[in-house]
Formats: C-alpha cells, structure tokens, sequence
C-alpha cells in the first residue's frame, strides 16, 4: 500500500465506524404532524381547483396508516410524496386554465 | 416623425392583443362542430359519418364484424326491458315518467341535454328522470349504473336513429355552459396529464392496453353502454367518472357542472348524428 492509500483508508475506515455508530435519525410524531398537514393543505388547495389526484388520497392514506403503526419515518416519506403530488396537480390545473386551448379542434 | 412611429407602433400593439386573441376566444359552437366532423371525417375517409356513433367498432373492421355479431342477441337487452317496466310502471302518487317528459318520453333522447333558462343549468336526461322522481316523491337513483341505466337504455331504445338536436338558445349562460364544457373536455388531468381529448381525439383508433378507443364524435350518441369490462350497463355519468380515474383523477360527482356542461358540449358537436343507444362496447 502506497504512502498516501493508508491514510486515506484509516480515514475512510473511521468514518464509517463512527456512521455506524451514531444512531440514524427517527421521524417523530410531531413530524409527521407537520408532513401531512401540509400535504393535506395542498390537496385541499388542488380539490378547490377541482383537480386532485388519485394518487395523493392513495399516499396520504398510506402515511396515516404507517403513523397508526408507529413507523414515522415511513409517515413523513409518505406525507411528502402526498404534497409533492398535490403540488403538481395545482401546477397542472393552473397551467391548464390557458394550455388546454393548445389541443381545441379548430 | 417620432409620434407616428409610436402612433404605428400603439396600432400593431393594440392589433396584436385584440386581433388573435378575440377570434380564438369568441365562442362559435357551429363553426366548433363543422370543425370537429371535418376533423374525424378527414382522420378516416373510410368511415361514413353516422357510423361514428358506433365508436371503436367503426374504427376496426375485425370489431365490426364482432358486433354486428353480438347485436344478433345484444347484452343490453335486458336494461331496455328493465327499463320499459320501471317507464310504464305509476309512482305511489300514480303518476309516472311519462308524465314529466314532452311526447310521453317515448323518442326524445336526441333533445338532451337541454338549457334551462329558469335555473341557468344544463339538464341531463338522467337528472331529468330523478328531478321527475323527486317531483313525485320519489328517491332518486344512483346516477351511474343498474336502475337509471335501464330508464336512459329504454328511452334511447325510443329514440334510435333520431339525429342528436342540442340547441343552444339565445342566453349567455347556455354559451357560457358549451364554453365550460368544452375546456373541460380539453384540459388535462390526473397524474397521467391526459384529457378527454388525448383519447378520444388524438388517439382514436389505436388501442390502450387491449381497448380501441373510441372518436370523440358520437361517442355519446350509444349512451347508455354495456361494457364488458364492467360486466353491466353504465350511463354517461359512469363513463365520465371511470374515465377520471382511469387518468389518476379524482372524479366529481356525478352530475356536478362540470360533467353536465361536458355532455352538453359533446353532445352539440354531434348534431345530426343518430341515437344509436343503447350500446354495446368491450
């Protein structure tokens, strides 16, 4: 091993000892709290424009179900899928209130 | 010299903004429908126009034949005797549909939806058959399959070969009503970005998964339908809502403005094109 490798591995090799050790960080119930409020206002914007998608409820669902289960690391992922989608579906139904004429048959 | 720069200037300004963009927005429902059946008659030559209201069996010589086939013992029958028992039969006050509708409801599908100018609505032929219900004490039925599939398959039965005749009276509110309809049917939704016209007017004749789509033109003209996918009968507010959800959209209610205005929209653009429902589709 070349004088510069071995220091490079030691480096390498103690971080990831100290990774491993350093517990990973849990989502709590509070944060959960959070994501899915937020989500749920989003949605609740993207119904106002009559435009929410099935797949926001399906992910909403499933963050609700992961918190019921005590698993909130899963809750909040799935919280913020839910408010990503219901970002792009305000992002659709507004770039629709004019594209939409693009497609008439004229 | 400079004021008649800016004078030529301000012209083509103001022209540039009034010009293109009054003509694009001024609603014009005949030149609509003239341009929506020269575009599906300039798509497929071959196909006559009336025969758009057969949909993807008109797209498909193989499905053609298929159908011409099943209508030898077609599966909405039973609706239509279905509903000829629940038409006929009186209301507990001793009244009955018939009663609610012009020329007893017997031929008259090809007139809805209409404009009603007392409420400012589109009306439906199945919101008038539960606003008749209503009317008489009646409950209403649910709006997408089963009871008020077999009303609306017995009265387009009534009605066949009759050419569609949406009117569009002289009130704001009817074009404001075609207008909706028709951006409606345009706009994309739901997590597959998709329109009804991505379907039906980009892509009729090819196949989504093992389904052909259907022309947009007509498509209404054989409401109510038997589908085999749905192993029963469903009326135009099943199609609607199934269709939303099929793009990931969540659907409205049945009935809501929005479909109502679509239907009103779908279905003057096929004016003169026959009732051929009840229909049968895979």
């Amino acid at each position: 091993m070349s004088n510069f490798a071995r220091p490079f591995f030691a480096a390498v090799s103690i971080t990831a000892a100290v990774a491993a050790a350093t517990p990973v960080y849990a989502a709590s119930e509070a944060d959960f709290s959070a994501a899915y409020a937020a989500a749920e206002a989003a949605n609740k914007q993207a119904g106002a424009l009559r435009n929410q998608w099935t797949t926001t409820g399906i992910a909403l669902a499933a963050a609700k179900k992961a918190a019921a289960e005590g698993n909130f690391d899963a809750a909040v992922a799935a919280s913020k899928e839910a408010e990503a989608l219901a970002k792009a579906s305000i992002y659709q139904a507004n770039e629709q209130k004019d594209a939409w004429r693009e497609m008439e048959i004229k | 010299m400079r004021s008649a720069i800016r004078f030529a200037l301000g012209i083509i300004a103001a022209a540039a903004l009034v010009g293109p963009v009054s003509a694009a927005e001024t609603p014009n429902p005949p030149a609509d429908a003239a341009a929506f059946k020269k575009f599906f008659t300039d798509k497929f030559p071959k196909v006559k126009l009336e025969d758009f209201v057969n949909g993807p069996y008109s797209m498909d010589e193989g499905l053609y034949r298929q159908w011409r086939e099943k209508e030898q013992f077609p599966p909405y029958e039973f609706a239509v005797e279905t509903g000829k028992e629940m038409f006929t039969k009186p209301f507990k006050n001793g009244k009955s549909y018939a009663d609610c509708f012009p020329n007893q409801g017997i031929g008259v599908r090809q007139d809805y939806p209409y404009f009603d100018t007392k409420t400012g609505k589109v009306v439906t032929l199945e919101l008038a058959l539960n606003q008749c219900r209503e009317a008489n004490g009646e409950p209403p039925f649910s709006y997408v399959k089963d009871e008020m599939a077999a009303l609306t398959a017995y009265m387009a039965f009534t009605s066949r070969g009759k050419p569609f005749d949406i009117k569009i009276p002289d009130d704001p509110r009817a074009l404001e009503a075609y207008e909706n309809g028709k951006r409606y049917f345009y706009t994309r939704r739901g997590q597959l970005n998709f329109s009804c016209a991505t379907c039906h007017v980009q892509s009729p004749g090819e196949r989504i998964r093992a389904e052909v789509l259907a022309p947009a033109l007509g498509i209404l003209n054989a409401m109510p339908i038997y589908r085999s996918e749905w192993s029963g009968m469903g009326t135009t507010s099943r199609r609607f809502t199934t269709c939303n959800s099929q793009i990931r959209a969540v659907p409205l209610n049945p009935q809501d403005d929005e479909y109502r205005d679509l239907e009103y929209y779908l279905s003057y653009v096929s004016n003169g094109l026959p009732i051929s429902g009840p229909g049968a589709r895979p």
